[in-house]
């Protein structure tokens, strides 16, 4: 396997995860969406590390503060949809359209 | 070998991508994205990177059994007893995913990637955690504030309670 094909994977993750979140109603599932993409970019932080640059850590811390984003992410996005829906009863994107410009 | 096992991977983790959003389950969906991140966590050990791969697999584990407990929390339909969509604006978030896709693959095709500089260390993680602790300690101390912060954002989001207790005649609140 060479960079080409890791990256590959890792843009096919993304794109999953992008139209996820484009297309899904209910906010869980846009995070899981988002969930996904960051999947991708673990994959092609990973491959990086290895094929480019493996004397160097860089890779990997990189690979280390996507892992913790996706873990925050999910904590962040938890709170949210619990105070939405805590004062609207709302679980849907479409009826949380408040800022859109 | 070793180009087998990445192949299988990275078609599972696609393909438990794509079932992601396909299955009628909110659970079968998270199960689904599981799947897919332990299939990543496979792909990072076959690069050598035996801590974060492992890392990834267990912080997965639990992410997606909490996310369980939230899905049925909040979802109707968690069994999929009946089939279910909830997409809006199907075709175009289609057309600009694939177009995204096609891009960067287009970019890793055609892009020249520099040659590789340096070996992999004989202990990838000891030298993450050198990093961690020496140059790179900003990331991390960074890190552990986002952390911090998350933790007091969440609480503050999710909790009840206003600044000034709960509504008058609430709960128990003062009225």
């Amino acid at each position: 396997m060479n960079l080409q094909v890791f990256l590959l994977l890792a843009a096919a993750l993304f794109a999953v995860g992008l139209y996820g979140a484009l297309s899904q109603q209910s906010i869980v599932m846009v995070m899981m969406g988002l969930e996904l993409m960051i999947n991708g970019i673990l994959v092609a932080g990973a491959a990086f590390w290895f094929h480019i640059a493996p004397g160097t850590a860089d890779g990997q811390v990189l690979v280390l503060v996507a892992v913790t984003v996706m873990a925050l992410e999910m904590a962040m996005g938890f709170a949210v949809v619990t105070a939405l829906f805590r004062s609207r009863d709302v679980d849907v994107t479409d009826e949380a359209g408040d800022l859109r410009g | 070998m070793q180009t087998v096992v990445f192949w299988v991977l990275a078609v599972a983790a696609v393909g438990f991508g794509v079932a992601v959003f396909v299955v009628d389950s909110m659970a079968r969906a998270t199960f689904a994205l599981l799947a897919s991140f332990l299939c990543v966590g496979g792909e990072l050990l076959l690069l050598d990177l035996n801590y974060l791969g492992v890392l990834v697999v267990l912080m997965m584990i639990m992410e997606m059994l909490v996310m369980a407990v939230f899905m049925i929390m909040y979802m109707m339909n968690p069994g999929g007893l009946m089939p279910m969509t909830m997409v809006h604006n199907r075709r175009a978030a289609l057309t600009i995913s694939i177009a995204v896709f096609a891009a960067m693959a287009a970019g890793v095709l055609l892009t020249p990637w520099p040659h590789r500089r340096g070996a992999v260390p004989h202990d990838p993680a000891f030298s993450l955690g050198e990093a961690i602790m020496g140059p790179k300690m900003l990331v991390m101390m960074v890190i552990g504030i986002a952390i911090l912060a998350t933790m007091i954002g969440s609480v503050v989001l999710a909790t009840d309670r206003g600044r000034y207790d709960r509504p008058p005649g609430r709960d128990g609140g003062a009225a």
